[in-house]
C-alpha cells in the first residue's frame, strides 16, 4: 500500500492509524515563524466513527488504507448477518449488526446502498440518502390538517421511527432523508 | 481585496515617512542564506557564463538590511517578498509579503510602542480592543502551569498526556525547543483571542538565533512575537551585534542542519563582516502583511488575500 506524507493529507484520504482504517477530515499546517512545523490533523476512525485530532511532525508519513466505497444492493437479513450484493458482478458480502450500525433501520430488501470495504471486508454501510418506506404503525390522522405543524411518531416497515405530519396515515409510503431522519413527503402509489 | 492591500501599503509608507524612517530595497536573490534549520529555502542556478553558481531566494531581508545598518543607513524599513520552501496551509504561502523595519537606539520596549501605534492605525476598522505585553515564561505558565525556561521532561510529558496530546512525547523526544514549539502552538497561542494584540517577549534562549541575550537573565533573549486572535503576526529582536556570538550561533545551526540531513546553507560571511565592522545598537521586527490582511478582512485562509496563491501562481 502507498505511503502518504503529511503534506499529502487531503480531506477524504484513507490512512492507517493505530492499526485502524481512518479518513482524513481536515489538515492544518501549524508552524511558528521560527520553529518546528507540525500538522494538526482531524481524523475519523472508520471502524468506530469517532473523530479525533492528532498532531504530526511535518513530513512524517502514514500507510494508506485499502478502503473503497462500493454501490451494492441489500439482499436480506439471516438473523445474524445482513447480506449485500454488487449488482454488476453478483459478488456477495455479509456484515454483522455492529458493522451495519444505524443503517439497519433504513435497509429494505432490494434497496441500493453503499458498503465501505476495508481489505475487501465490509467496514460500514451507508443507506441511500432518500428511502421510501411504508408506515406500519401510527395514530389515526386528524382530517383537515395539511400544515404538518406538530406531527406524530410513525413506525416504518424497517423499524425506524420518524415524525410525520398529522394527516399521514398508517399504510402509506413516505420518503425519508436518512441523513437527518426527517420526513420529506408522501409517495403516491 | 486588492484595494485593501493597496491602502494598507500606503498607510505603512505614510507612517514611516512621518517618522523619518527610510524605505529601502535589497536583493531577493542572494549568494548566502539564513542557516536557521527550521526555515527551508529555495535555491536556483545563476547562468552567466564563468559566473555560474547557486543563488538563494531570501527567507527574510534581515541580513541585507543589517548590512545597510552597519554601513550607516540609519533607521530603515522595507516591504518585500520572502520565500520559505515547503510552507503551505491556511496561514502559509511559500511566497509572502513582509514588512521589516529597524530602529537605531530602540530597545524592545520602544519597538513594541511603535508596533502598537502602527497596528492601531492599520487595523482601525477591526479594531483592536486591547494591547498586552507578557513574558514568554509568564504566558506559558499561565496556560500550562509549566516553566518554559527550566526543562523538565517528566512534567512536560505529563502535561501533554493530560491535555490529550500523547503524540507529543514521540514527536518532541527530549528536545526542549521542540517541546516549547509544540506546547506553545497547541496550548498557548490559541488562547490569544478577542481582537487583542498580545506581544510575548523574553523568549527562552533556545528559541532565538539573532536576538541579544538578556543582560540580567541569560536564559532569555530580547525577542518579541506578536499575536492577534491566535495568529502569529510578527517577530522582532533587540538585535545581536556581537559578530563572534553570531558566528557561533550560525555554526551551531549548520551542525543541526547537517544532523537533520537538510540542504547545505551558506553562512553569510558578508553579514558577519558587517557585524565585525559594527552594527549600531538597534531593534528590528518583521510583520506578515498577508496575515494582517486576513485579520482585517476576516478571511479564513491566506489564499483569499493573495492575487494568486502558489497553486494558481
Amino acid at each position: 500500500m502507498a505511503v502518504y506524507s503529511t503534506n499529502e493529507f487531503k480531506s477524504g484520504l484513507k490512512i492507517m492509524l493505530d492499526n485502524d482504517p481512518c479518513a482524513i477530515i481536515d489538515n492544518e499546517f501549524v508552524k511558528p515563524g521560527k520553529g518546528q512545523a507540525f500538522n494538526r490533523v482531524k481524523i475519523r476512525n472508520l471502524k468506530t466513527g469517532r473523530v479525533i485530532e492528532r498532531t504530526f511532525k511535518s513530513g512524517e508519513s502514514l500507510e494508506g488504507a485499502d478502503v473503497i466505497d462500493m454501490d451494492m444492493q441489500y439482499l436480506y437479513n439471516d438473523g445474524e448477518f445482513r447480506h449485500f450484493m454488487v449488482q454488476d458482478t453478483f459478488e456477495q458480502y455479509q456484515a454483522d449488526s455492529k458493522t451495519v450500525g444505524d443503517a439497519a433501520q433504513w435497509l429494505k430488501d432490494q434497496d441500493p446502498c453503499i458498503v465501505t470495504l476495508w481489505n475487501d471486508s465490509p467496514l460500514a454501510v451507508t443507506p441511500a440518502n432518500f428511502v421510501e418506506l411504508a408506515i406500519v404503525e401510527t395514530d389515526p390522522g386528524v382530517r383537515g390538517d395539511t400544515s404538518g405543524g406538530g406531527g406524530k411518531p410513525a413506525k416504518l416497515e424497517t423499524g425506524a421511527v420518524v415524525r410525520v405530519p398529522l394527516f399521514v396515515q398508517q399504510g402509506e409510503v413516505i420518503k425519508v432523508d436518512t441523513r437527518t431522519g426527517e420526513y420529506i413527503s408522501r409517495v403516491k402509489e | 481585496m486588492l484595494r485593501l492591500r493597496a491602502q494598507m501599503l500606503q498607510q505603512i509608507r505614510e507612517f514611516f515617512a512621518d517618522r523619518q524612517v527610510l524605505e529601502v530595497e535589497t536583493p531577493l536573490l542572494g549568494q548566502a542564506i539564513g542557516t536557521d534549520p527550521q526555515l527551508q529555502f529555495f535555491s536556483t542556478q545563476y547562468g552567466l557564463p564563468s559566473h555560474e553558481q547557486r543563488l538563494f531566494l531570501q527567507t527574510s531581508p534581515e541580513f541585507a538590511m543589517k548590512r545597510l545598518l552597519a554601513a550607516g543607513s540609519g533607521s530603515i524599513y522595507q516591504i518585500c517578498k520572502a520565500f520559505r520552501n515547503g510552507e503551505a496551509g491556511r496561514f502559509h504561502n511559500p511566497e509572502f509579503t513582509l514588512l521589516e523595519w529597524y530602529r537605531l537606539d530602540f530597545d524592545l520596549q520602544q519597538l513594541m510602542d511603535e508596533v502598537e501605534d502602527l497596528l492601531q492605525l492599520l487595523l482601525q476598522t477591526m479594531p483592536l480592543t486591547a494591547c498586552q505585553r507578557i513574558s514568554y515564561q509568564a504566558v506559558f505558565y499561565q496556560h500550562t502551569g509549566l516553566d518554559a525556561l527550566v526543562f523538565s521532561l517528566d512534567a512536560y510529558q505529563a502535561f501533554a498526556i493530560a491535555k490529550g496530546l500523547p503524540e507529543a512525547v514521540d514527536i518532541c523526544g527530549d528536545n526542549h525547543a521542540i517541546w516549547l514549539d509544540f506546547l506553545f502552538s497547541h496550548c498557548v497561542q490559541p488562547m490569544f483571542t478577542g481582537n487583542t494584540l498580545t506581544m510575548v517577549f523574553a523568549y527562552p534562549a533556545c528559541q532565538s538565533s539573532l536576538a541579544r541575550t538578556n543582560v540580567d537573565n541569560p536564559l532569555v533573549t530580547e525577542r518579541v512575537e506578536l499575536f492577534i486572535n491566535g495568529v502569529e503576526l510578527g517577530n522582532g529582536y533587540h538585535e545581536l551585534t556581537d559578530a563572534v556570538e553570531q558566528k557561533r550561533r550560525f555554526d551551531a545551526e549548520l551542525t543541526q542542519r547537517q544532523q537533520w540531513q537538510l540542504p547545505v546553507a551558506e553562512k553569510d560571511q558578508r553579514l558577519l563582516a558587517a557585524l565585525q565592522s559594527g552594527l549600531p545598537n538597534c531593534s528590528g521586527i518583521a510583520i506578515g502583511i498577508d496575515r494582517l490582511l486576513m485579520l482585517l478582512s476576516a478571511s479564513p485562509a491566506i489564499d483569499e488575500v493573495l492575487s494568486f496563491p502558489v497553486h494558481r501562481a
